[in-house]
């Protein structure tokens, strides 16, 4: 033993030691993959930090103004218009729009879920879920585009009927007889465009109820749409909910397509077909290019308002999306 | 005991309507359609929308009967359900049928040949469609996302590594974050890049601006997606790495990576095909341009969603004619890069 390694003239490899602890590659590495993993982490907050840093002097000067205010005026110096700045009307237009497409969305995509996963035929299922994605691919300028030229005739005339026939509710009276450009229209286009996002949760929702309960309830007699009822939407129920509030959020940081059909007007209105409403995206939008260096300061302020709102909504949705596929329940 | 040949015996479906049924079944359809417009006439219903109403109700009323015949009073509900559900596809195909073909018959008359080769910095946006095009918006969309694309996805690639690689202390809040990032409005996205580089830092609208906003819109797509694909990756795989004395890191770009590419190109595509068509944040970092600007690092920079929406702007009717060319070259590239990422996750399953 002793001669051989004598005899080796001295140029054995040296064993590599054991250990734990990482090498200085993976050290390295793992530095460069953990600061990588938290861009997300930096890129949220230096949102929050600059929109705020901007904003800040609009929101000292207005107080909650800003959020409960409905007037939106830069103000003249010279004639003594003060300035003005208030998100309040734009606030209630994004919720009110969001929650018509919502409302209009969600027994669709539902349905829409349900076909998929009980009725249709297995080859139709793959090209069917890759349409209903393809929806979510549009872009929304072209949501936009088609929802005025194209859809505008038919929703101001489908407005019409519900005003003639249903015009005893309150949200459906007019004030004047001006039918385009209303809340209900944008809320029919941003329907659409969250269809596919609510599809796709419901789906995967419905595609986890557990085989042997739908079987069981085959078996205790059950048509398809009565095992439906007692097995599939009371297991995916918190699911869909999640989905349809993540649907929400999208709806409410659309920006163009709404921007094209909806006719922006500082001043709360619920009649849903008059042709009045408010977002807060599309007040950015709108204002931006003759915005001076004070208003531009109080478009971030309703940027950043508009940011923490979609936060908590999405963060909500997450939290509720995650604990139904955790639990089943 | 004899043993029975299962392969010769076919599975029954006793619950499979016959063929007499089903012609049943199509001759209740085809009265539902028949009825259609004698209904319409009775009735103070008209246009498309009535007719549709009166054939839906028909069939669902059809339906029901034909259930109650075969099946009992107790299946009613089950018909109707079934109507309605059905009906809801048919709500979903709808709109996205009208979309693409608006686009598709209003674009068409609007590309020519020049719209690939000239932009629109001597043409006025009514002039006749053989003058000016779109050369510059599609040149700067091309660049831009390009730009996008060599920011977002070492970044994207990873956040997807930090969770299945490293699985850190931070995982959950990591997947949590990138969930909320992919929840941002594009409007504030382009508000925040104008906010950092322009306001603050004094870069003038660029190509480069309406990249990083853009990236941040991708990035969650992109880290999503690729997380999906790293997640196959069989855990042999990396064992066998490590068993073979290579360290974390060579086993992560030699083994991990490479068996990931097609998934990771996949989820690359994705991102693209999400931020291309977006219009808002280019509004606010871009402005838009007339005239080619191949260089995305100075000067206003057009791109075709904001070309198709500033010439929808304008009123003209040749000029909305324009940007639905405009749509229609927007929507053929996003339409592309969709079906070759469904193509390549196909395969890979």
């Amino acid at each position: 033993m002793t001669t051989t390694q004598t005899s080796y003239n001295g140029v054995v490899p040296k064993a590599r030691e054991i250990t734990t602890q990482p090498r200085f590659s993976d050290k390295v590495f793992r530095f460069v993959v953990t600061s990588g993993g938290f861009t997300s982490l930096i890129i949220l907050s230096l949102i929050a930090i600059f929109l705020l840093q901007q904003g800040f002097p609009v929101l000292k000067d207005m107080g909650f103004g800003f959020i409960t205010g409905f007037e939106w005026n830069p103000g003249d110096v010279d004639n003594g218009v003060p300035v003005q700045f208030g998100i309040g009307a734009m606030l209630i237009g994004t919720l009110l729009v969001s929650v018509i497409g919502l409302i209009i969305a969600l027994p669709i995509a539902v349905g829409t879920a349900l076909f998929l996963t009980y009725y249709a035929p297995d080859w139709i299922k793959k090209p069917l879920t890759i349409t209903v994605d393809l929806m979510a691919a549009i872009p929304s300028v072209i949501y936009g585009l088609w929802g005025f030229f194209i859809l505008m005739p038919h929703a101001v005339y489908w407005a019409k009927l519900l005003h003639n026939y249903l015009g005893f509710l309150p949200f459906f009276k007019m004030p004047a007889d001006v039918f385009e450009r209303s809340p209900f229209i944008a809320g029919i286009v941003v329907g659409i465009m969250i269809i596919p996002i609510i599809t796709a949760i419901s789906r995967e929702v419905f595609s986890q109820v557990p085989l042997d309960r739908i079987q069981a309830a085959y078996a205790l007699g059950a048509t398809k749409w009565t095992m439906i009822r007692s097995v599939v939407l009371p297991f995916g129920s918190s699911g869909v909910a999640g989905g349809a509030m993540l649907g929400l959020g999208r709806a409410m940081g659309e920006t163009i397509a709404i921007y094209l059909v909806l006719n922006i007007y500082f001043a709360p209105n619920f009649q849903v077909l008059f042709s009045a409403g408010g977002n807060v995206a599309s007040l950015i939008v709108s204002k931006f290019g003759e915005a001076g260096e004070y208003e531009l300061r109080g478009l971030m302020a309703a940027g950043l308002v508009l940011f923490i709102v979609t936060l908590l909504v999405n963060f909500l949705s997450n939290a509720i999306v995650k604990r139904t596929s955790r639990t089943g329940k | 005991m004899a043993t029975i040949d299962y392969s010769s015996v076919k599975p029954q479906k006793p619950w499979r309507l016959d063929s007499k049924q089903l012609a049943i079944n199509g001759a209740v359809f085809l009265l539902a359609v028949l009825l259609t417009p004698l209904f319409l006439n009775l009735t103070p219903l008209n246009g498309k929308l009535g007719a549709s109403f009166i054939f839906v109700v028909l069939a669902t009323i059809g339906n029901t009967v034909l259930s109650i015949v075969r099946q009992g009073f107790k299946t009613i509900s089950t018909s109707i359900a079934a109507s309605l559900i059905y009906l809801a596809t048919a709500l979903v195909l709808l709109p996205l049928a009208s979309v693409l073909f608006t686009v598709a018959s209003k674009g068409f008359t609007a590309v020519k040949l020049n719209t690939f080769t000239q932009d629109m910095r001597i043409t006025n946006p009514d002039a006749p469609f053989t003058e000016g095009g779109a050369l510059h918006a599609i040149l700067g969309t091309f660049e831009i996302v390009l730009i996008a694309t060599i920011i977002c996805v070492p970044l994207g690639v990873l956040t997807a590594l930090y969770l299945t690689e490293i699985k850190g202390r931070f995982e959950n809040l990591v997947r949590f974050l990138v969930q909320a990032m992919s929840g941002v409005p594009s409007i504030v996205a382009g508000l925040f890049i104008y906010t950092v580089l322009i306001v603050t830092l004094g870069v003038n609208y660029s190509g480069i601006a309406g990249a990083f906003a853009l990236s941040i819109l991708m990035l969650p797509t992109v880290a999503r997606t690729s997380e999906e694909v790293l997640k196959l990756i069989p855990n042999d795989l990396r064992e066998a790495g490590v068993a073979l004395g290579a360290t974390q890191w060579r086993t992560v770009a030699m083994v991990v990576v490479p068996a990931a590419k097609s998934g990771i190109l996949t989820a690359v595509i994705l991102g693209v095909s999400r931020v291309a068509g977006e219009t808002a944040p280019l509004l606010l970092t871009i402005l838009g341009n007339t005239t080619n600007n191949l260089n995305p690092f100075s000067g206003p920079i057009a791109a075709l969603p904001l070309y198709t929406f500033s010439l929808m702007k304008t009123g003209l009717d040749v000029a909305i004619s324009r940007a639905w060319g405009g749509a229609l070259i927007l929507l053929t590239l996003v339409l592309i890069l969709f079906i070759t990422a469904r193509l390549l996750s196909g395969k890979k399953r």
